[in-house]
């Protein structure tokens, strides 16, 4: 094996490879967070609905795209369901980075799934009695839920949520095998043009670790921060 | 679809075995299980080691599960995938790889399942095994683990539908699983991805979905006893 050079994959067009990699990596961590968050509140909302179909609708959401794994929901979006789509539809997709808006589809489903178990039991992790107790010291319903139960069940909510989005970000790798460019797209891109993998990886592993890590910081911090209290 | 399950089922099931590798849904399902079964004693290992009053024990150990635990699985798998033939000298095989990824990744998951079950149990347990003259390694081995263990068994069976959707990643690097030959049906056949990757994605659902219920009665049990 030759020796250990990091020079040989930080020339300026590798380089330029994984930064595009990392920052679309980044970009679709951003998007796919922001889109999967609203979705999974539905969702979590859904389960915790008194209407038995809304119930049932968030339990198939939940079970359905948990169960399967995220390699095969993105194969299927990739190649499955732009089948379904009518025509002008479909050629409006392939022409405006397929890919990517299948990789961020797929990741968004994938995501809001386990968020929403998150919420769920986060909701009704704070008592009853609380909301009770609440409205019958004279605050309305929206008061009480803003002053007394949500502050509550964000502190339970966040840290779950946090280390989903840590999964989100290990899970944008998976993108790759649909060639979403992302940054294991573009590492496989230059270990194949340069032949050095240690170096590849390893700026590479770097990369993802900087952001995982981040985030487990700011997960550690926020428990100290916001401890649970017993209600 | 019936017509496609009606022509590749066998395909499907065991990929080219026995004119060829095992493939298909069987390989899947022993990767999952062999990964699972190898990775427990490395589990409990790195669990022990991060509720250990020994420093030089628990610091390494610590940083190295959260390393891998930011690492994609991905990643991991490229490494065994490089590092593994300059280590043993000779060419691993898909299969070798895929489990050896696995082990060290899932390791890292079961160890924290581990710590959290053992911290899970009250600290007077520990205490009074000890005033009663046992030594560390006993209590531990024969108080707290078995109490430890009963918690745990809920989450070692979620990790093992984790595992197995892993396995789908074994795809990357043309591992024969149930993904790559569903993949390779659906090349052949070019024009039915609606109805493959259905198939293939119910598969996966029938398989977790049912171990998950399995998860869930044993907590629900673990539950009643407790009360």
């Amino acid at each position: 094996m030759p020796h250990f050079d990091l020079a040989a994959v930080l020339t300026d067009e590798f380089r330029g490879w994984l930064l595009q990699g990392l920052l679309l990596s980044l970009e679709l961590m951003t998007i796919v967070w922001l889109l999967a968050l609203p979705l999974a509140t539905f969702t979590a909302l859904c389960r915790l609905s008194s209407l038995a179909p809304a119930r049932w609708l968030g339990f198939v959401l939940v079970e359905g795209i948990r169960n399967i794994p995220l390699l095969v929901q993105l194969l299927f979006w990739y190649f499955a369901v732009p089948e379904l789509l009518p025509e002008s539809v479909r050629a409006w997709l392939y022409e405006h980075n397929a890919e990517f808006i299948c990789a961020a589809g797929g990741l968004t489903l994938y995501t809001s799934a386990f968020m929403a178990e998150d919420i769920r039991s986060g909701i009704r992790a704070v008592p009853i009695t609380q909301l009770e107790a609440a409205r019958a010291l004279g605050f309305g319903f929206l008061a009480s839920m803003r002053r007394i139960v949500l502050p509550q069940a964000i502190r339970i909510i966040v840290p779950p949520l946090l280390s989903q989005s840590l999964n989100l970000w290990k899970n944008t790798s998976v993108a790759t095998v649909i060639g979403t460019a992302e940054l294991m797209y573009q590492a496989q891109r230059v270990e194949t043009a340069s032949f050095r993998g240690v170096e590849t990886f390893t700026l590479t592993t770097i990369a993802y670790l900087c952001v995982s890590l981040t985030i487990t910081a700011l997960a550690i911090w926020f428990q100290r921060r916001f401890p649970v209290r017993a209600a | 679809m019936i017509d496609i399950i009606d022509t590749y089922w066998l395909y499907f099931l065991v990929g080219q075995y026995p004119d060829g590798p095992l493939g298909g849904l069987v390989l899947t399902i022993l990767l999952g299980f062999s990964a699972l079964i190898l990775a427990l004693p490395l589990g409990i290992a790195f669990g022990l080691a991060r509720v250990s009053e020994r420093r030089w024990l628990r610091w390494p150990v610590t940083a190295l599960v959260y390393i891998v635990r930011g690492t994609p699985l991905l990643m991991v798998i490229f490494w065994a995938y490089f590092f593994l033939p300059s280590v043993t000298g000779h060419k691993t095989g898909q299969f070798a790889t895929m489990l050896t990824a696995l082990v060290i990744f899932n390791g890292m998951y079961i160890a924290e399942i581990v710590r959290a079950g053992i911290q899970g149990i009250p600290k007077g347990q520990m205490e009074c095994a000890r005033s009663l003259g046992l030594s560390y390694s006993k209590a531990m081995r024969y108080v707290i683990l078995p109490q430890a263990g009963r918690n745990m068994l809920p989450s070692f069976v979620n990790q093992f539908v984790t595992t197995l959707k892993e396995t789908s990643l074994g795809y990357i690097i043309g591992l024969a699983e149930v993904s790559f030959v569903a993949n390779q049906i659906n090349t052949l056949l070019l024009t039915r991805p609606v109805a493959v990757f259905s198939t293939l994605a119910l598969a996966y659902f029938i398989l977790c979905f049912g171990l998950s219920r399995v998860a869930y009665f044993l907590e629900v049990r673990r539950n009643r006893q407790a009360t």
